[in-house]
């Protein structure tokens, strides 16, 4: 049967964990941040600064 | 303070529209189509200047002209009507009032006066260190600060959206999930953040350095930063106009997405992994690790490229479900035969996801592996890339979205109707054919940013092939082809916004009448996967995908020949 409704189910089940991310946009917002943050510039950063400085 | 809950409701399409919303909405969306020209035709001046027969500008007006061809195209346009989706997405497809007209206000004029500002600095001449303004290479703080200006309005407009998702659920206009359109433009606002918020990081201190209170900024440090902001800034468009893909589909079509689930899904790797494809900029620097360069470059081990390849499967298969459902079952293509190919809302919405595909997506990933970058790092190649990545995708998809959203929002008729249909051609096809000659003198050697490739006067010159030659000239060629189909949009853009008829009584009355609920405002699956035209498709892209990037690995064993 076609579904219209995300949260079609009948009242008393339960959101699933996935949907109540999805329909969150401020823990998207933090995931979507963090995640490049930590593994783009962050470690970029730590790797620029363990460079050793020429003498 | 009183809230304005002051509605009309679109004739056209059923829409309760906020006013200060449509208001936003227009001046946002016209405020891009006019740098969108500006750009432009700086485009035209540095194509006709790489073109080697005609060497059009100086050297030093071509790297200006470069350097306001890529602000004014890569970021104002782009963001400009962004910004103008994003207040669609959510005010008008959750038939939501607009969160704090007066903040978006605040952050259209923040952003006006930012590109006006930038402009100006560039034109001035003393400023053109191109899009990049890679450091030791200065500009006037002027440059910087209107960038800031124009980033830190942006951020307002996201700001605006994400208090108006808040208000839709508060005063319950709509249940359940927002729709997929909406939660495609919400993923584009998330990177949009991270993207100002990189942008800031590095653009704050540059400006201080430019006028004199901090000595030094750290040449690697402000790539890997700026790149945060410079790459970051592209995937908004990634995210942007493929919720505008979904769009069209439901809008032209009342298609519905195969699975939201599985599209929902895809939207979600790229918020996790998208934005991590800033490192293809770094790939020869020695001073990054591999683990981290390939970490990043394959969007983490290729997860964001599996999403990009959920979206291209399921918008076109979307659209094939909605037209077999309406009877076009013969054989593995008639729904998209009888597609409405005179419409340019539906060519340039077909172009687009055709060409950022095959073009834009499959020379990305060949471009984000660490071996293969070594062949085509710094050439012409790479702006290759993206012209087909931002232009055939992005901006051709926002341009079959206005030719729907100007007549619907402005209700008035289009100036140039019979033009309009041969424009996404014009200008796709013209755009896609400047991506390949690019890419394809990029493969030759020649290099990106560059002024004269005849290295007239060069104390240490280069011969070109012959071949490399061609292909610019090509290109320039190509570009004018694109450039003529820019103009025909800009004309049937204003044209209409100015004097374009008013919608007759007569016209609404051909028109079919609206869905009581627009389908690109409701949560809901095809109901069906059969969907066999798009598997072939698909699949002729999965093949031309693997020949490709197996060709590059041929063509990189050539380069250092070990016999």
């Amino acid at each position: 049967m076609e579904e219209t409704q995300a949260n079609s189910g009948g009242a008393d089940e339960p959101i699933p964990f996935m949907q109540q991310l999805m329909d969150n946009p401020f823990l998207l917002l933090f995931i979507g941040v963090t995640m490049p943050t930590v593994f783009y510039i962050l470690w970029g950063i730590m790797e620029i600064t363990a460079i050793p400085i020429a003498n | 303070m009183t809230i304005n809950r002051d509605f009309r409701t679109c004739p056209d399409t059923g829409f309760k529209i906020h006013l200060p919303a449509d208001k936003l909405i227009k001046w946002n969306a016209v405020s891009g189509v006019v740098f969108l020209m500006i750009g432009g035709l700086f485009g035209i001046a540095v194509a006709l200047t790489r073109w080697p027969a005609v060497h059009l500008l100086p050297a030093d007006w071509f790297y200006l002209a470069l350097t306001a061809h890529g602000l004014d195209v890569l970021l104002v346009w782009l963001i400009f009507f962004e910004v103008a989706i994003l207040y669609f997405a959510s005010s008008v497809l959750l038939g939501s009032r607009l969160a704090s007209p007066k903040a978006a206000w605040a952050g259209y004029w923040l952003m006006l006066i930012g590109a006006v500002m930038t402009n100006i600095a560039v034109l001035r001449g003393d400023s053109s260190v191109m899009f990049t303004s890679y450091v030791p290479m200065k500009a006037a703080p002027d440059f910087y600060l209107g960038i800031i200006l124009f980033a830190v309005g942006a951020l307002l407009a996201c700001f605006v959206f994400f208090g108006t998702l808040v208000i839709a659920k508060q005063e319950k206009t709509y249940e359940g999930s927002v729709p997929l359109v909406t939660f495609g433009a919400t993923v584009a606002a998330v990177i949009a953040v991270f993207t100002i918020a990189a942008g800031a990081i590095i653009l704050v201190p540059t400006l201080l350095w430019s006028v004199g209170y901090i000595s030094h900024i750290d040449t690697l440090m402000y790539k890997v930063v700026w790149w945060g902001m410079g790459h970051s800034s592209q995937q908004i468009n990634v995210a942007a106009h493929i919720a505008v893909w979904y769009a069209l589909a439901a809008i032209l079509f009342g298609a519905k997405p195969l699975s939201e689930k599985v599209s929902r899904t895809a939207f979600l790797l790229y918020i996790l992994f998208l934005q991590l494809a800033s490192a293809h900029h770094l790939l020869v620097e020695p001073g990054l690790s591999s683990e981290y360069k390939i970490f990043n470059t394959s969007y983490a081990i290729y997860l964001a490229v599996l999403a990009s390849m959920i979206h291209g499967l399921t918008v076109p298969g979307s659209v094939e479900a909605a037209q077999r459902k309406k009877g076009f079952n013969k054989g593995l293509f008639e729904w998209l035969r009888k597609a409405p190919w005179g419409n340019p809302a539906f060519s340039g919405f077909a172009l687009s996801v055709v060409m950022f595909g095959f073009l834009g997506g499959i020379s990305g990933v060949m471009m984000g592996t660490e071996q293969l970058n070594i062949i085509i790092h710094n050439t012409i190649y790479v702006p290759g890339h993206f012209h087909a990545t931002v232009v055939t995708g992005t901006t051709l998809a926002f341009m079959a979205l206005a030719y729907w959203l100007v007549p619907t929002l402005w209700q008035k008729e289009l100036v140039l109707p019979g033009l309009a249909k041969w424009q996404p051609y014009l200008f796709g096809i013209g755009m896609g054919l400047v991506s390949v000659f690019m890419m394809g003198a990029g493969t030759l050697g020649v290099p990106r940013r560059h002024w004269d490739i005849n290295f007239a006067d060069a104390v240490m010159g280069y011969d070109f092939p012959g071949a490399a030659h061609l292909m610019m000239g090509l290109n320039g060629m190509a570009a004018l082809m694109g450039a003529l189909g820019g103009a025909i949009f800009i004309l049937n853009m204003v044209g209409t916004i100015l004097w374009g008829k008013p919608k007759t009584k007569a016209a609404e009355e051909e028109a079919p009448a609206p869905a009581p609920e627009p389908v690109v405002a409701t949560y809901g699956n095809a109901g069906t996967m059969a969907v066999p035209g798009t598997f072939t498709l698909a699949m002729v892209f999965l093949v031309s995908f693997v020949l490709y990037y197996f060709v590059n690995w041929k063509y990189l064993a050539g380069v250092w020949p070990l016999s």
